[in-house]
């Protein structure tokens, strides 16, 4: 199966349960999401003068203001400990900024209720560095806990989670438990469970760290396809080779500060 | 990385989200069947104490004790027999009165006197045994007017005070009883929250994963209350079952001397036993669930 079947299959699975979404926010599924409409749409991302400490530790994060548009893509870089792991947990919701504001589909977290942040978080898809895996799980439950937690019946979501494990060449492993899997093999399942409920933003923690050129390149070839359906793709990494060949607009981590915002340079 | 996949079957089976049980849960399920050991124990120990001080209450309510004394002109036993005929006399309110025979007079005092001739010498009072129409029951006054009338030298005792100390010891015994099954109720709900506690905390990464996959904090929190549930109404079930044999060995073998006529147990009592496992299991649920929001609710 190529990347274009990908598409498709994705396009087929319409269907999906997008409990409490916003029609508004609802990513576009036609092809060039960026030609949608004139009007500047809300960021689905938007950081102000956002700051983070841990404790009384000095901040990791400093005055960091962005806004990610719906539909973009961008890599998020820095040397190991700048701080791009904790940017991306405020994405998710996983920690409060200690000053600042951050704002997801144009709803500010902090004033929301709290059985109304699993909706939110439901938006989201993660891939983690250290892949968090559930080990009493095999790889097919694993990438279906998305749809589970979403309330979707077994029945209704089996050929699509079967599906997309042989995409992403683990349709003979169904069955495996992570722990039988090599890392290149975890990583590819932690990808598919991030993917699979095809969510509004896609965050990936240096999502290439584990696997060769080759998967590297199919992943991200994953990542743009999702893209391309509209999704909002933020992707950690210091994979130099990897950016470069994207062609992507650049967010650069240093000193806790957003340095620099590289367009692409095509 | 061939995507040639075996067809996936078409119908699976989710697994549980919440890993098999690990061993700490059989320390656990003895715990709270021990607990609904003792609960099952005492509660069926209060339903025998309050038959006991039913029965011993019936009796006493239905009956009367009059002490004759000997006059300066009569004996004992020839005022006990006007005292009898006097009593009978009194309708409605007493069924039938009757001098109780010497020898069993002499019978309750031997304890103290000893059956030699000492009882000949000394001004014995002898008794009369009243029943009372259990509808309605004569008072005490007007069996002493009775006896009065007809001249007899008497006291009147009515059980009333025995009756008082028969029935607070039985209120007693429920207190107690009560105090302790919710005491035991209150430490299984404690040692549950403990597990709950324990449970959430080795299932940090598990609980995470979820959370952040937008599993809601009630949903979380039902796949421990399941499994804590689950959990204490087996253990009720083992606690209830041996309480069970015990009782069932205390009705079979504990007659005459033994714990029956103190602590009379009937069958029936045994029905009120499979209530435990499902207190158990409702307690364990509520104490799993609240602990478990409790918890989550502390995390971002």
């Amino acid at each position: 199966m190529e990347v274009a079947d990908f598409a498709l299959y994705v396009q087929n699975r319409r269907h999906l349960n997008r409990e409490g979404a916003n029609p508004a926010l609802e990513p576009p599924m036609a092809s060039s999401p960026h030609t949608e409409s004139g009007s500047p749409q809300e960021p689905v991302v938007r950081f102000d003068g956002v700051g983070l400490r841990y404790g009384r530790a000095p901040e990791v994060l400093k005055d960091i203001s962005f806004s990610l548009q719906p539909g973009s893509f961008h890599f998020l870089t820095g040397a190991s400990g700048a701080g791009k792991t904790s940017l991306l947990r405020l994405i998710q919701l996983g920690l409060t900024p200690t000053r600042g504001l951050v704002t997801l589909f144009g709803h500010d977290p902090a004033k929301m209720k709290r059985s109304q942040l699993p909706l939110m978080r439901r938006r989201i898809g993660v891939v983690y560095a250290d892949r968090q895996l559930l080990d009493h799980l095999n790889a097919f439950d694993n990438v279906a806990l998305p749809l589970r937690l979403a309330g979707r019946a077994a029945a209704d979501y089996t050929p699509d989670v079967a599906e997309l494990l042989a995409w992403v060449g683990l349709g003979d492993k169904m069955d495996a438990y992570p722990a039988a899997l090599s890392g290149g093999e975890q990583q590819r399942l932690a990808i598919a469970r991030a993917v699979v409920n095809r969510p509004d933003i896609l965050l990936a923690d240096e999502p290439t760290g584990n696997v060769d050129h080759d998967m590297a390149l199919r992943i991200l070839r994953l990542f743009v396809e999702l893209n391309r359906l509209g999704s909002t793709v933020l992707i950690a990494s210091h994979d130099e080779d990897l950016v470069a060949r994207s062609g992507r607009p650049v967010m650069h981590l240093a000193d806790g500060r957003l340095g620099f915002y590289r367009e692409p340079d095509l | 990385m061939s995507p040639a996949a075996a067809p996936a079957p078409l119908k699976r089976k989710p697994a549980p989200l919440l890993p098999p049980e690990d061993a700490r849960d059989g320390a656990l399920v003895f715990v709270v069947a021990v607990l609904c050991f003792i609960a099952c124990l005492a509660t069926v120990a209060a339903l025998g104490a309050n038959r006991a001080a039913n029965g011993w209450r019936t009796q006493l309510t239905g009956s009367a004790t009059v002490i004759v004394r000997p006059s300066a002109t009569e004996t004992a036993d020839a005022a006990a027999e006007r005292a009898a005929e006097a009593l009978s006399a009194i309708r409605p309110g007493v069924t039938e009165a009757a001098v109780l025979e010497k020898e069993k007079a002499e019978a309750l005092l031997a304890p103290w006197l000893g059956s030699g001739d000492v009882l000949e010498d000394l001004p014995v009072p002898r008794l009369v045994s009243v029943d009372l129409d259990p509808k309605a029951p004569a008072s005490v006054s007007t069996m002493d007017k009775a006896l009065k009338a007809a001249g007899v030298d008497a006291t009147i005792d009515d059980h009333s005070l025995w009756l008082k100390d028969v029935l607070r010891a039985g209120l007693l015994a429920q207190i107690a009883a009560f105090i302790a099954a919710g005491l035991i109720t209150a430490a299984a709900a404690a040692v549950i929250a403990f597990a709950t506690r324990a449970g959430l905390a080795a299932r940090r990464d598990l609980v995470n994963v979820l959370h952040f996959a937008g599993a809601e904090d009630r949903f979380i929190a039902g796949l421990f209350q399941v499994r804590f549930a689950r959990m204490a109404a087996l253990a009720g079930l083992l606690g209830a079952g041996a309480a069970a044999m015990i009782a069932a060995a205390a009705r079979l073998f504990g007659g005459g001397a033994g714990l029956t006529p103190v602590l009379p147990l009937a069958w029936s009592d045994l029905l009120v036993l499979p209530i435990c496992p499902i207190i158990a299991g409702l307690v364990a649920a509520a104490a799993a669930r609240f602990t478990a929001m409790a918890l989550l609710k502390e995390t971002v």
